[in-house]
């Protein structure tokens, strides 16, 4: 007995979550400091959580090229790791530095809402470095738990209950899915540890067709497409994001998308390279579909939030194209473009939640009506953002998709590029149509309630340097993508 | 100074740009100036690259700039990677002689939003000059789709009853064919690295030309180009945005668009589609020839029957256009020079014809030739202009649009496509037909209506702007060798290069047909 601890003891390894447990100390500091602020004074809680990420991001930024393994090989702090991990960062920044201004407006100042996203910022960090099954589903569920919580946060307004209680039931099912598949393949190879299922799998080439591990791989698979938001389980998504509180839904478009992406792309490369053909063969339909669907059916919405929500889910699709090239630059591409979208999804959100009035019903296409010169600085930021979603240049959208679509090509998979590009010539026309709206109409309202609080316009300018900084000066950041893969 | 002269003359108006957007809002005449002044400094940066006698004998590119601008370990590399020859210089003077023009034209045309239109205005200038001088086919690109933005902006806020459906129009016809155009252009590079092309080069066009690309790859990777090519021209087909973007652009809009960016879909036939894939282009010949020709006749007809004189002008460029890819696909001398003769002077020509269906429309808001009649009388200068325009574009000889569709025509029968020659040469005839009886109805005759007697003739500023335009007219049309002899040079590299790779493949395509006939007699 004394002799087991002695050895767990010897591989932990703090290093390895020293930023993620930074992260949490922080959350849980502010939840008692919380304790002692007045009811509606929520600016400490602000700026301590933006505190906490610049420490958190400090320490994942020094760790770079210097991966730290622990606790006997289930954490991995590498590139891979680190590289998520500054994008789940700058997510959460983003989008605690709009919601203060929205949370008031909407009339639940909290302060809970700020270590939530921290925690789930946390286990989206975990799902990152996870290199056991468990530590990804311990941080899966962080994630997903906090995000519940957020997604239903005003319990006042019907649509935010109606989002969290979708998101919680369809997410506890999809997560029974992902559990399932967990086990078969434990059941499999008697390992939860990534490399030695790879290994074990590898070793066994006749278990490559067995029904338990394909069984346990589509299930896998099950799991992380449902946090994707991939078609055909993307149906959560539209409502999720609609309802949620705007900042959430963000948040939710760009940071746990990527930490899904972390952890999918983590699980298929180390333990199933074997397979390779047989499920970048399931992810290039699922990857088409993706794409289809939200971008079709985005075509068709007239509320801005649900547009995002599908353009959300085509633009997963884009990100899978990368993952179906299953090559170096494929893989980076998904990096990179997840920062990309990121900058410019939360961008896109931020001015949504500014023009927004209490309750949000003139987020609309129609609402939208001469925004672009009744608010000039908003609704160029808007347009920028707009325009780096369809992929154009110089921003931060189209390098990310000619990263993936170069990968998609050194692959072979040209028919797979051509039906992605041509899935952004048909998000062309629901993006523009929100210019449309906002430039070539006349006004319908003065949008007299829109201010301009300092905390929303820093996320603003940030977003906006990122997708500029990322479209034409990118190369910095690709390699830095290119070094974090595998 | 001269080592960056094009990166000067390419990013200036982006400076321009930024001076404007610090200038105050009501400051219409303030912005109008700044602007004006900004693209007449470009203007006078560019013209030294006019008077440089090095393109008289020299095919190379010159003034170029090489700068590493992303490179990603293995994966790829761009560079900043420009330079001219005797082929875009003209392009390039065309460009930044028409922005003071065009800006020159919105001075009493543009009042909402003033400051908006010009920031945008400059922003196009960048684009599109970056696009004549990019020598790197991913920064060709990335220029070629910033073109679009302003442009959207142009039509959809300042243009006319219908903007918004032309606007968008424009932007999604243009922009898939560009996206088709981003895939080939990613597979040329990766099929350029396997084949053992100097990964620092890039995207790197001259390194393109020298690739033996397979004969089937070829064919699909010139249809994804050419079609991104001909939607900008526009070829017959896909041409059915231009009308509508024409028609409902605000002047100075109209002219940028006719003048500069249609010759951004020829200019794409001529420095990339067809030197990178020449034997793809040559098998395309007969099927583009075609379509040119169809284009030529179709547009002349459609053109006749309009009763917008504005959407008139727009049916006559597709029909010009269709001279210029006539000429392009001679392949010989007479025709790609002519061609770009052409696309200079229809440059100059509709740039010219649209400012004066602007100059009716400010005094009459009504572009209906119908509305009209008898204003010769009224207006004796502006009928002299309009009649100088009016018969350059019909190509009388002694004007611009004369030289550019003989050499065409001639560059056409001689380079086997005869058949096309012989009808396009009915394009010429319908061309009169329409110009002159639109410029009948117009300005002879008698008053008919009240309202336009008492229309005032053209202003000191109006007839600045035209008289340029009218020197180059017949500056073109009675001495073209100013232009010629500094594009022959390049267009001859060309026509060497294209030519050699094509024979080569005609060459094995013969021999395998040998081949193929001593084993079956065997």
């Amino acid at each position: 007995m004394e002799n087991l601890v002695e050895i767990a003891l010897q591989n932990v390894n703090m290093a390895a979550i020293l930023p993620s447990v930074i992260l949490t100390c922080f959350g849980m500091g502010l939840l008692l400091i919380n304790v002692f602020l007045p009811r509606g004074t929520t600016r400490p809680a602000v700026w301590i959580s933006i505190i906490g990420l610049v420490v958190t991001g400090f320490f994942v930024f020094s760790g770079w090229g210097d991966p730290q393994y622990g606790f006997n090989d289930a954490v991995a702090m590498d590139n891979y790791a680190a590289f998520f991990s500054i994008i789940f960062l700058f997510a959460a920044g983003l989008t605690i530095l709009i919601s203060d201004n929205y949370l008031h407006r909407e009339g639940y100042p909290v302060n809970e809402y700020y270590p939530l996203i921290l925690f789930a910022t946390a286990g989206a960090m975990w799902m990152a470095s996870g290199t056991d099954m468990m530590t990804i589903f311990l941080g899966l569920e962080v994630m997903s738990i906090s995000l519940y919580v957020l997604a239903g946060f005003f319990r006042g307004q019907v649509r935010s209950n109606e989002a969290g209680l979708k998101y919680f039931l369809l997410g506890a099912f999809s997560t029974g899915f992902l559990l399932y598949g967990m086990a078969l393949i434990y059941g499999v190879t008697g390992s939860t540890k990534l490399t030695e299922i790879g290994v074990y799998l590898s070793a066994h080439s006749s278990l490559l067709d067995n029904p338990m591990t394909l069984a346990g791989l589509v299930l896998l698979s099950i799991g992380f497409l449902f946090k994707l938001g991939a078609a055909p389980f993307h149906m959560w998504v539209p409502d999720v994001y609609q309802g949620a509180p705007t900042p959430i839904t963000a948040f939710m478009s760009a940071g746990p998308k990527a930490a899904a992406f972390a952890a999918f792309l983590r699980i298929m490369e180390y333990c199933f390279f074997t397979l390779k053909p047989e499920w970048t063969a399931m992810l290039w339909v699922l990857a088409v579909m993706t794409m289809i669907i939200g971008n079709v059916i985005a075509i068709k919405q007239t509320n801005i939030k649900r547009m995002l929500a599908y353009s959300s889910i085509a633009h997963a699709g884009y990100a899978m194209v990368g993952m179906v090239a299953a090559n170096e630059i494929g893989y980076s591409g998904i990096l990179f473009y997840m920062l990309a979208y990121t900058f410019m999804n939360i961008g896109a959100f931020a001015v949504l939640t500014l023009a927004g009035k209490k309750g949000e019903d003139n987020l609309t296409l129609e609402g939208f009506s001469g925004f672009g010169f009744k608010r000039p600085y908003l609704g160029v930021a808007m347009t920028i953002f707009l325009f780096s979603l369809m992929g154009l240049p110089p921003t931060a959208g189209f390098t990310g998709k000619f990263y993936i679509f170069a990968g998609a090509i050194d692959a072979g998979y040209i028919w797979l590029a051509i039906i992605g590009v041509l899935n952004s010539a048909v998000s062309l026309y629901y993006y523009l149509r929100v210019m449309v709206y906002m430039y070539f109409r006349d006004p319908v309202e003065d949008y007299s309630w829109v201010s301009l609080p300092a905390a929303a316009v820093i996320s603003i300018v940030i977003a906006i340097i990122g997708v500029f900084y990322l479209g034409i000066i990118p190369g910095d950041v690709m390699e830095l993508a290119k070094l974090a893969v595998f | 100074m001269t080592d960056h002269l094009l990166s000067l003359m390419t990013f200036f108006p982006l400076v321009g740009m930024l001076i404007i957007l610090f200038l105050p809002r009501e400051a219409d005449k303030l912005i109008k100036t700044v602007t004006l002044i900004v693209t007449i400094i470009v203007f006078f940066i560019s013209l030294p690259l006019a008077f440089d006698d090095v393109f008289l004998t020299s095919s190379a590119m010159h003034y170029t700039e090489f700068v590493n601008w992303i490179s990603v370990g293995q994966y790829f590399q761009m560079n900043y990677y420009v330079g001219i020859d005797g082929i875009s210089l003209w392009l390039v003077m065309l460009t930044t002689f028409i922005m003071p023009i065009a800006i020159l034209s919105t001075w009493n045309a543009i009042e909402k939003n003033t400051k908006g239109f010009m920031a945008l205005a400059l922003l196009l200038e960048t684009g599109m000059l970056g696009a004549f001088i990019s020598l790197d086919l991913f920064l060709f690109y990335v220029f070629w789709e910033l073109m679009l933005v302003p442009m959207y902006f142009m039509i959809g806020i300042w243009g006319g009853k219908n903007r918004v459906y032309a606007a968008v129009k424009f932007f999604i016809f243009t922009a898939v064919g560009s996206l088709l155009m981003l895939v080939a252009l990613i597979y040329v590079y990766y099929f350029a690295v396997k084949a053992g092309v100097p990964f620092e080069n890039g995207f790197s066009i001259i390194q393109f030309y020298q690739m033996d690309i397979p004969g089937n790859l070829q064919t699909w990777l010139f249809a994804a180009f050419a079609f991104s090519f001909a939607i900008k021209v526009p070829m017959f087909p896909v041409h059915t945005w231009l009308p509508d973007a024409h028609t409902e652009a605000p002047t100075a809009g109209s002219v940028i668009l006719a003048a500069i960016l249609l010759k951004m879909g020829t200019y794409g036939y001529v420095r990339f589609a067809i030197p990178l894939f020449p034997e793809a282009a040559m098998q395309f010949t007969p099927f583009l020839a075609l379509l040119a020709v169809i284009g030529i006749i179709y547009g002349a007809l459609v053109a006749m029957m309009q009763d917008d004189v504005k959407r008139l002008v727009a049916y006559s460029s597709v029909s010009h256009l269709g001279f210029v890819m006539l000429g392009i696909f001679a392949f010989n001398l007479q025709g790609i020079s002519g061609g770009i003769l052409q696309m200079i002077s229809h440059g100059v020509s509709t740039g010219a014809l649209f400012l004066i269906v602007g100059f009716l429309y400010e005094r009459r808001h009504t572009r209906l030739i119908a509305d009209f009649g008898g204003l010769s009388k009224v207006m004796p200068v502006f009928a002299t202009v309009f009649m100088i325009v009016t018969l350059s574009s019909v190509g009388l000889p002694g004007t611009n649009g004369f030289v550019g569709e003989f050499l065409i025509l001639i560059g056409a029968f001689e380079g086997g496509l005869r058949v096309f020659a012989v009808v396009a040469t009915f394009g010429v005839i319908l061309a009169a037909v329409y110009m002159l009886w639109m410029f009948q109805r117009v300005m002879m005759g008698k008053v008919t209506n009240p309202k336009n007697e008492n229309l005032k003739d053209l202003s000191a500023r109006e007839l600045a702007i035209m008289l340029p335009l009218i020197l180059f007219i017949f500056w073109i049309g009675v001495y073209p060798n100013t232009f010629l002899d500094k594009m022959n040079p390049s267009v001859e590299n060309l026509i060497k290069q294209v030519k050699g790779k094509q024979q080569i493949a005609m060459m094995v395509e013969d021999v395998d047909q040998t081949v193929t006939f001593i084993t079956v007699n065997d």
